[in-house]
């Protein structure tokens, strides 16, 4: 009846993950309760959950990704604490075990539910406004890749509470993760969370790719593109063409262990090594799926807060597409040592290197952006120049690694933890922060508490600098990566340091919390009335903060990269006359596919398969009942929209 | 300039503004281009598995190989039941576009029972090999072959499936354009799967290794 699912499931003998999960448990009981109390469920249903507005779903992504970012850091926490503490014949506080399942979930977390739902959530909130159109291609689509994604969250947070998760890495290597070796419920977990999450993210790169090479304001031919929508077309390429291949790589790995195949198996043939090379032709476009809209977000951010157009917007855009191309030729570089031979470890060791001279085209030509500009050091700036310096370091280590016999001595090393955290926090991280906090104001009609905003960046600048330089030390002292103990105490004072840093960036993360609220407690100061509070560039800005429903009552021609800011200088307020407009009514089917996709991926890990049918057929049944609904839109009259239009006008000209 | 209402240009001089520039694409245009998208996104995920074919279809681990197991007649006349298929959607289309309700339920009856029997036939090379014992986890070849031939077979099975669904909307819905877009849609996804099977029989039956 429950398949492998018994009461020795839940970890009553593990003091930490039953404590966490009873914290978290009454966490979210409370949350529930003060949600019902409040009476806020009917608002929540209609205006979020079954929302359509990819606005709403693209707040709702970042949301997820920060509170994920509280679970991914909790595990890095522990990780470096245990690592100042477990030196020579101590022995620290967290078993091998335990350990084990903490790296691959940070691992796992921190890029397909931090970074992958940070990126996707700010492309969906932005794309549509800067493209000058009212939504994306697919509205109800956009709801369903976000609930799935959710319950790729959902699925891998049981496991903290029923069973346990993946001991493999966050990649889950064979054999290791075959049947033989890792008969457990964990890589299950890992496998059918990636695979319900990654279904989401493909629709979601279909549909953004959609959205900007068919859905743009008249006049916006592709060389009066914005930056960010360039660097996100080449982000969501990649996620079409990549992401399948891990599909497809899991899939394999999947009918190893549920079907008795010998893909990656020691025995029957199967070949261990090719998952390896199938998982990274994967993973090294994913890389640059995380990194390129957040060039994306710098660029915006850079020309606005110099008040500048970018310098070399066409080179941009070449490096952008380059970087999309390159990334395809470059992944086995994550494997010199797998011992293909010279010539094939050349190949892709200078295919490395060059794919670092777009990136480095891309600095210079923020640099010549800022330069002879008129800067403001405001929040999100200071993002984009903690990123420039610390960015070109991990580049500069990545190139290092790119010379294969280099390679041969770093692999695996902490060298090669502290490089790719330099790329990843120093740029994908801090992109995103910066796009978090340049977009707050269109999102929510306030901006966020400067001075604590400037607090955050300081912690997280800081701390990232104590925690990672040490490890670069280390990996040099030849320490290896995924160790929960070691005997040489030389290496004691730098696990030391680099807790320390970890502590600097919770002090920031604790600041982040306190600028929310504190922002939020104090919104009549920074109320946004014109809906351009950084007297911003692109087309985002000419609306209204927050957008209505509907972004545009009208769309405007397009003649330049920098749409708004063109038609501020020519001081040219067009009245276009309006017409009714008809938006996507809202629709559960993404939620309700999701909690049952949920289902079918809990009876799955559990080998529970009544439970696994029940929720895949109603998963098609409730799509199959969608596809009769004909009442999709909704018409929003003209005088609603006038309404909202002499508001925004007045606004604007008052200020 | 604006002409119209909408920041469009107005019809004659539409034609002369780059098609980049014209504005937002009209539903049918992104409804497909969407679905094309789509398409290419699932043929990776095969390029996965014929990659993985490739590099496994010499380990058979002692046990059977493609040259034993495979019997060409009988896969010829899978492929057949499956281009011939192609073609009568095609006919289904070109019904679609006439709005004949008639000839439409036709074709695409034809075009399902073809499908079928290409199931039929496949599922039964499949159980025959299972008999020898030359199952999918006989040897890594095996299993590639499975997954490969089978990913293929769960492809048209669906795609049997939408054809039914899409008939029971022409049926209930009419032939309204969320109706015609589906149905442009589904005739794309039936052609992908014969150029899919093209991939297969070239190089699983065609390039066996003997």
């Amino acid at each position: 009846m429950l398949g492998k699912l018994t009461w020795s499931a839940i970890p009553f003998d593990q003091p930490i993950p039953l404590f966490t999960v009873c914290v978290l448990l009454v966490a979210i009981a409370c949350l529930l309760t003060l949600v019902t109390f409040k009476g806020w469920w009917p608002y929540l249903w209609r205006e979020w959950i079954t929302s359509t507005d990819h606005k709403r779903i693209g707040v709702m992504y970042v949301i997820l990704a920060l509170i994920m970012l509280l679970r991914g850091f909790s595990d890095a926490i522990m990780m470096r604490a245990q690592l100042a503490m477990a030196a020579g014949n101590a022995a620290g506080y967290l078993p091998p075990e335990h350990y084990n399942q903490i790296f691959s979930a940070h691992g796992t977390i921190m890029i397909f539910f931090v970074g992958m739902t940070f990126v996707i959530g700010l492309m969906n909130f932005v794309l549509p406004l800067q493209l000058g159109v009212r939504d994306v291609a697919f509205p109800v689509l956009n709801s369903v890749s976000f609930w799935l994604t959710a319950a790729g969250v959902f699925l891998i947070n049981i496991s903290l509470g029923v069973g346990e998760f993946s001991r493999t890495g966050w990649l889950a290597y064979p054999p290791l993760s075959e049947l033989a070796y890792s008969p457990g419920v964990g890589v299950d977990y890992y496998l059918w969370s990636l695979q319900i999450s990654g279904l989401g993210t493909l629709l979601s790169g279909i549909n953004l790719t959609t959205t900007i090479l068919k859905l743009r304001a008249p006049g916006m031919g592709y060389g009066r593109m914005p930056v960010f929508c360039w660097t996100a077309l080449a982000s969501n390429l990649l996620i079409i063409a990549a992401f399948p291949i891990l599909t497809a790589t899991f899939a394999m790995l999947l009918l190893d262990r549920y079907l008795g195949f010998h893909f990656f198996t020691n025995d029957g043939g199967g070949s261990p090594m090719m998952y390896v090379n199938l998982i990274w032709a994967w993973g090294h476009p994913e890389v640059y799926i995380l990194i390129l809209p957040a060039f994306g977000v710098f660029s915006e951010v850079i020309a606005t807060f110099s008040g500048k157009p970018l310098f070399g917007y066409r080179s941009m855009i070449l490096a952008t597409m380059g970087i999309c191309v390159l990334s395809f030729m470059v992944w086995l570089h994550h494997f010199f040592t797998m011992g293909a031979g010279a010539n094939v470890n050349a190949f892709f060791g200078i295919a490395t290197m060059i794919i670092a001279v777009p990136t480095g085209v891309k600095i210079f030509n923020w640099l010549f952006t800022m330069y002879g500009g008129s800067i403001r050091f405001s929040v999100p700036i200071y993002w984009a120049v903690g990123f420039m310096v610390t960015f070109v370091i991990g580049g500069m280590t990545g190139v290092l690694m790119a010379i294969p016999p280099a390679d041969f001595v770093l692999h695996n090393s902490l060298f090669l933890v502290a490089h790719f955290h330099n790329v990843i926090i120093g740029g994908v991280l801090f992109g995103a922060f910066a796009g978090y906090t340049y977009w707050f104001p269109k999102a929510f009609g306030f901006r966020l508490h400067e001075g604590l905003g400037k607090g955050v960046f300081w912690c997280w600048f800081i701390g990232f600098y104590l925690a990672f330089m040490p490890l670069y030390g280390l990996g040099l002292m030849g320490a290896t990566r995924r160790l929960q103990h070691y005997s040489n105490p030389a290496w004691q004072p730098l696990m030391v340091l680099a807790f320390a840093g970890a502590t600097v960036i919770l002090l920031g993360i604790v600041l982040m919390v306190v600028q929310l609220v504190v922002s939020i407690r104090r919104r009549d100061r920074t109320r946004d009335m014109t809906g351009d509070p950084w007297n911003g560039r692109t087309l985002e800005w000419s609306t209204s903060s927050p957008p209505p429903s509907w972004n545009f009552a009208a769309l405007s021609t397009v003649s330049s990269p920098d749409a708004f800011w063109s038609r501020k200088q020519q001081r040219t307020a067009i009245a276009l006359p309006l017409r009714s407009i008809t938006v996507p009514k809202r629709n559960a089917l993404g939620v309700q596919v999701a909690f049952l996709v949920t289902l079918m991926g809990f009876g799955l890990v559990w080998h529970i398969w009544w439970m696994a049918v029940l929720g895949l057929v109603s998963a098609l049944a409730v799509s199959l009942r969608n596809a009769w609904r004909v009442d999709l839109e909704e018409t929003i009259p003209v005088s609603v929209l006038t309404a909202h239009e002499d508001i925004h006008a007045t606004r604007v000209t008052r200020i | 300039m604006i002409d119209t209402i909408d920041g469009t240009p107005s019809e004659e001089r539409f034609y002369l503004v780059p098609l980049s520039e014209r504005g937002p694409a009209p539903s049918r245009v992104v409804a497909s281009y969407g679905f094309w998208l789509f398409l290419l996104s699932d043929i990776i995920i095969f390029s996965a598995l014929f990659a993985a074919y490739a590099v496994l279809s010499i380990h058979t681990d002692g046990g059977p190989g493609g040259a034993q197991l495979f019997n060409r007649a009988h896969v010829l006349i899978e492929t057949s039941c499956l281009l011939v298929s192609s073609f009568t959607c095609g006919i289904m289309m070109i019904s679609i576009d006439r709005r004949s309700t008639r000839s439409t339920y036709c074709w695409a009856l034809l075009t399902a029972l073809l499908g079928a029997a290409f199931l039929w036939l496949e599922l039964t090379e499949f159980r025959d090999m299972v008999l020898l014992g030359a199952g999918p986890s006989r040897s890594a070849f095996l299993s590639a072959f499975f997954a490969l031939v089978g990913t293929h077979g769960l492809h048209v099975t669906l795609g049997i499936a939408w054809l039914i669904v899409m008939m029971a909307q022409v049926a209930t819905l009419g032939f309204r354009p969320m109706v015609m877009n589906r149905l442009l849609c589904f005739s794309l996804f039936w052609h992908a799967l014969d150029i899919v099977w093209i991939g297969v029989f070239t190089i699983v039956y065609l390039g066996v290794h003997r």
